[in-house]
């Protein structure tokens, strides 16, 4: 279980986190959104002991990151964004290390390291050194590495960047793999519409705020209570584009011609969208379909972060 | 203990610098310069002798060369071998995975300082078959050599101690680096300097003197006591060291004062790089 309450940080006058607060309850796989620089990457290093905040505090499984740094460390695994490697190091022997760094016994580690190989699917790499392997490779090791000794909680930072497609499919089932064995997760990701179908939910954190946080639904219904609105016609486009764009409700009106469909926000609720429909056919519009688009998790985001572009 | 010995850290630098081809070279050069030098000592000293042969006081002279010329190569190599140590996995981007572990601090900057130290050990130890040329030629007792051995290693350590606190402090190799050299030339080539204008200065009061007593100025005293290049020959030739005494007029014999001052620069060093290694989660 994570809780970060009032989690402040300054860099002199620049202010990467502020006054952030959000709780994930254990077993839970919480996405953490946000363009580069907006205080992912603060509040990881902060849950890691990496960092100290400027205000605020955070608590992992009931330890203060402030007062009880040591209790923290051996709760957590973490993958920072970036990372190196031991060049004269084999895969085999990165693991021992660090296994050893968290004083697990040898007899131990001998048993443990090849199931985590397995895992990330690193067996046949076991005796390679680390610095020849492929990036992926290295990403999957180093997350063998973050769980070496069986943390609760695991701190990703962008495990997945850099990634080709098919690694990235590859650390996708790792973690849902971990998702399964009932891990805390709290993950960053550029790659929106993985997070979505891994997390159980997201928070969109903007200039050190966090702008929105819930399941992908809700985050949906955080949007000011917009829907966006797909109309498949079947006559003619203009009467249908001069009734929806006279109704008060409706903004952002699209028609694409290709589909024959003309695509809008609307911010009324469930009855007023009842009416909404019934008028159209009233007024005579041949109407094929009339639905609710799905948005998925870069529509939220662009919308959040007044479309600023993902970097 | 057990623990200390099995430390991943200590290990994982074990292994990473023994794999290394360049450790191996850089023992090979060391060993050959040295040799080098002996066998070339010895050559001209038995081609100028008058008699041909090679006279235990010309083997005394030699281990003495022998011994400073080493004491300087060590000043030389220990602020390479630590003022990276931290720095460097900072950049390799290895620190903060190590930082999350369950290792401690002290530990981590121990075994960092140990293992690069590590390798000088054995370049002096490497070196002792052809210290044992000396006894070849007699001038010298074991303890001397094992005196010598022994104050090689402190001052390792001290100085090695300085580099570890640069590379924690400093987060570019680089900086880090020229930092610790400078401070090391100081130690070794600034406070000789100081050392000599203050008995130039003392000489000065002292031959100046009317009255029975002559005045003291004790600043060379404290410019000497943290140069190991004059606390070593002081060692093989008293009269330096006497020297000293009767102008600062301060009687504590130079190496005392040396193991006194070194460990204390060590234990400071050791103890503000273990402080700094990781943030103060406590204040932000």
């Amino acid at each position: 279980m994570i809780e970060i309450i009032d989690l402040t940080k300054r860099y002199g006058k620049f202010t990467a986190l502020d006054s952030l607060n959000l709780k994930i309850e254990k077993g839970t796989v919480f996405g953490f959104v946000g363009q580069n620089g907006a205080g992912k990457s603060t509040t990881f290093s902060i849950l890691s002991t990496l960092l100290a905040p400027t205000a605020g505090t955070a608590f992992v499984n009931g330890y203060n990151v402030q007062k009880e740094a040591k209790m923290v460390r051996r709760q957590i695994g973490y993958m920072p964004d970036f990372f190196g490697v031991y060049d004269q190091l084999k895969a085999n022997e990165y693991l021992h290390f660090y296994g050893a760094s968290y004083g697990i016994p040898l007899s131990e580690r001998e048993k443990l390291i090849p199931q985590l190989l397995d895992l990330v699917n690193l067996t046949h790499k076991r005796d390679a050194y680390v610095d020849l392997l492929s990036r992926g490779m290295k990403q999957r090791l180093c997350l063998a590495r973050s769980l070496i000794h069986d943390p609760e909680v695991l701190i990703l930072d962008e495990p997945a960047s850099g990634l080709d497609p098919r690694a990235r499919i590859e650390m996708r089932e790792i973690l849902k793999e971990l998702k399964e064995m009932g891990k805390t997760i709290l993950i960053s990701s550029h790659i929106l519409p993985e997070l979505a179908e891994m997390c159980d939910r997201i928070g969109i954190i903007d200039q050190g705020k966090l702008v929105a946080e819930g399941g992908v639904a809700e985050i949906q219904a955080q949007l000011k209570g917009e829907k966006v609105i797909t109309v498949m016609l079947a006559g003619h486009a203009e009467n249908a584009i001069a009734f929806f764009e006279d109704e008060p409700l409706v903004a952002r009106l699209q028609y694409q011609p290709e589909s024959h469909t003309i695509e809008f926000t609307f911010k009324g609720t469930d009855q007023e969208q009842v009416e909404l429909l019934r008028s159209a056919i009233k007024y005579g519009l041949a109407i094929r379909s009339f639905a609710e688009a799905q948005v998925d998790l870069e529509d939220i985001f662009m919308e959040i972060t007044k479309g600023v572009e993902l970097s | 203990m057990k623990h200390f010995v099995i430390n991943p850290v200590l290990n994982k630098e074990f292994k990473l610098r023994f794999r290394s081809f360049k450790s191996f070279l850089g023992l090979l050069f060391y060993l050959l310069a040295l040799a080098i030098l002996i066998i070339g000592f010895v050559f001209i000293e038995s081609l100028t002798s008058s008699q041909g042969f090679f006279k235990p006081e010309q083997s005394r002279m030699m281990f003495m060369m022998l011994s400073i010329l080493q004491l300087i190569l060590i000043l030389f190599i220990t602020p390479g071998l630590t003022a990276g140590v931290i720095s460097s996995e900072r950049e390799r981007q290895t620190l903060n995975i190590m930082l999350t572990t369950a290792q401690s601090s002290a530990s981590i900057v121990l075994s960092k300082l140990i293992s690069s130290i590590s390798y000088l050990m054995l370049l002096i130890i490497a070196s002792l078959p052809l210290y044992s040329f000396v006894f070849l030629y007699g001038g010298i007792s074991p303890i001397q050599v094992l005196t010598t051995v022994v104050y090689y290693s402190f001052t390792i350590l001290a100085f090695g101690s300085l580099g570890v606190l640069f590379s924690t402090l400093i987060r570019k190799t680089i900086v880090s680096m020229v930092t610790t050299y400078a401070v090391t030339l100081f130690l070794v080539g600034g406070t000789a300097f100081l050392t000599l204008i203050s008995l130039q200065f003392g000489q000065g009061y002292y031959h100046m003197s009317s009255s029975g007593t002559p005045p003291t100025t004790p600043y060379a005293y404290f410019m000497a006591m943290l140069n190991p290049v004059i606390v070593l020959a002081g060692s093989f030739e008293p009269e330096i060291h006497d020297e000293i005494h009767r102008i600062t007029g301060i009687k504590t014999p130079l190496w005392v004062s040396y193991v006194i001052s070194y460990t204390i620069i060590f234990v400071g060093a050791i103890l503000l790089s273990i402080k700094k290694l990781r943030p103060n989660m406590k204040k932000g």
